[in-house]
């Protein structure tokens, strides 16, 4: 039984409470070479050679808050994948997006999933929503030494507040975190040209449906002005990620449910190439 | 020869633990453990809200206990640990019931012959499978024997009598609230008081759920299970007296730890 390449120590240890919910504190007591390696020293930099994933945007709405992402990952000029997913289901009621390396915002990602559901099983009773984010913040600040040397990873954090009934959305920069954002908020190359349609698109208590066609436009945005960003791929029928979470969960939309909005939004850009014209006054 | 003062033979020693451990198991209510249609149920009669007997291990994993509190809290800790490291380390679905039902029989095993007193636990590993086939119940004891129970399992308090009546009323693939009725039935003494629902922990690892297959049935939709079973035939009052009899272990061959599966 002790041979079930269980790190060594583990099943002896396995009873012993170590004082915490943390699965990370967890791992790296036990099994610290499980754990992304956050202090290494590159001979050079290698930003450019390694997939990154882009643009990700996010908006609250009435009761709930909806996340979407598109799928490009790109080295350099190059393009490394067209169907590359980086918004991810962290627990039922939350979700993150990753822009910057897509390798370590991965791992970050199946890392964080763990600590959460860990925390929930440990202790009965679900994280709150702030202490979700200040989680996050702390792995963020563990891989500043990697980001230093080009292996930046910045999430997107959205969840569902229970006790508020409504959407939250977190921010982070390289060292950490967390800043709450109001309404809505984009990260990755295109962020610019995203934030700028959200700016002008975003409706206060707006439908989900409305909303989520708020982000199918603002992702469109910033594809058309960024290269890293891809918008959708109607040839091979590749469309964004819309993750959606209001008080009956987490739930991803269905690559049907995502082309209706992708299929109405083009047809509506046929006529006006730049999207939906806001208001002057 | 004289034998010193003290002196006991090693198996005595085993029967004396075997015999403290079945005691203290015994002293407890009844959990129940069975397949439905979609998966598998727990029912427990609780009277805390907030100390579990049944819980969450891993996506496909469910746990049930009987017996100390604390002792059975430190196998389920120590196993959720043991289900989310492998879980990281492998993938989601590299963690099975079988290991962990494993891992608990080694520390019980060792915890029964090595230590002065046994943990006074007996603990249910569930999984649930993509189909009623791949579905599996582990029971395991507190010397570390596995049982592999097929479609139900009853321990702790009266666990004979409990198994006796479960065996009586369980059918193959039964709606989740037959399941829950005849649940009740098995915890229910003949002619006696019927749990309060308030007081009961009830939960299932349904197969048809997302992610995570383990769900806690409490308030509202429990009540609507329960509503929707067969009204309980009419049972015929027992004989003897209401009064309980008092806590003994159960009958049977002691268990030196030396029996086979």
């Amino acid at each position: 039984m002790a041979k079930r390449d269980l790190p060594t120590g583990l099943v002896s240890q396995l009873f012993q409470n170590t004082g915490s919910s943390s699965f990370t504190d967890f791992v790296s007591a036990y099994a610290p070479e499980l754990l992304p390696r956050r202090d290494e020293v590159l001979a050079t930099p290698i930003g450019d050679q390694v997939p990154h994933a882009t643009t990700i945007v996010a908006a609250t709405f009435a009761g709930g808050v909806v996340m979407a992402g598109d799928r490009r990952a790109t080295s350099g000029n190059i393009i490394s994948q067209r169907d590359v997913e980086k918004v991810f289901r962290t627990d039922d009621y939350s979700c993150m997006g990753i822009a910057g390396t897509a390798s370590t915002g991965i791992e970050m990602a199946r890392l964080y999933r763990v600590e959460l559901e860990h925390y929930e099983k440990l202790e009965g009773r679900t994280m709150s929503v702030k202490g979700k984010a200040n989680r996050l913040a702390t792995m963020i600040r563990g891989n500043l030494a990697m980001a230093m040397q080009g292996l930046v990873v910045v999430p997107l954090f959205a969840a569902y507040d229970p006790d508020r009934d409504e959407g939250r959305i977190f921010s982070y920069d390289v060292a950490g975190g967390p800043y709450e954002r109001e309404r809505f908020d984009a990260i990755g190359s295109g962020s610019i040209f995203a934030r700028g349609a959200l700016k002008k698109l975003y409706r206060e208590g707006a439908s989900a449906d409305d909303i989520t066609m708020v982000l199918i436009q603002a992702l469109y945005d910033a594809a058309d002005d960024d290269s890293a960003t891809g918008g959708p791929d109607m040839t091979r029928k590749i469309f964004p990620i819309v993750s959606l979470i209001d008080a009956d969960g987490f739930r991803r939309l269905t690559d049907e449910q995502v082309s209706g909005y992708v299929r109405q939004m083009l047809d509506e850009r046929l006529i006006s190439p730049d999207g939906p014209i806001a208001p002057l006054r | 020869m004289s034998m010193p003062f003290g002196y006991a033979s090693p198996e005595q020693i085993m029967r004396d633990k075997a015999d403290y451990a079945r005691k203290g198991i015994a002293r407890g209510r009844s959990v129940v453990v069975l397949q439905y249609v979609d998966g598998i149920l727990f029912v427990a009669p609780n009277p805390s809200r907030a100390l579990h007997k049944i819980s969450e291990i891993y996506d496909r994993i469910g746990f049930a206990a009987v017996g100390r509190y604390n002792e059975f809290e430190e196998l389920r800790l120590g196993g959720i640990r043991y289900a989310d490291i492998n879980g990281y380390s492998y993938d989601r679905s590299d963690v099975t019931g079988r290991g962990l039902a494993n891992l608990y029989a080694s520390n019980l095993g060792r915890i029964f012959t090595e230590s002065i007193k046994s943990l006074e636990v007996e603990v249910v590993v569930a999984e649930v499978g993509d189909g009623p086939e791949g579905d599996a119940i582990y029971r395991l004891t507190f010397d570390g024997s596995v049982f592999d129970e097929h479609g139900f399992a009853a321990m702790g308090g009266q666990a004979d009598a409990v198994l006796g009546r479960l065996k009586e009323h369980y059918r193959e693939s039964m709606s989740l609230s037959d399941a829950l009725e005849v649940a009740l039935k098995a915890l229910t003494e003949p002619g006696g008081e019927r749990p309060p629902v308030e007081q009961l922990e009830v939960a299932v690892l349904d197969r048809n759920r997302e992610h995570r297959k383990f769900k806690r049935l409490a308030g509202a939709q429990l009540d609507r299970l329960l509503a929707s079973a067969p009204p309980p035939a009419e049972e015929p009052p027992a004989a003897e007296s209401d009064e309980k009899p008092p806590p003994t272990g159960p009958d049977g061959p002691v268990d030196d730890g030396s029996s086979p599966l």
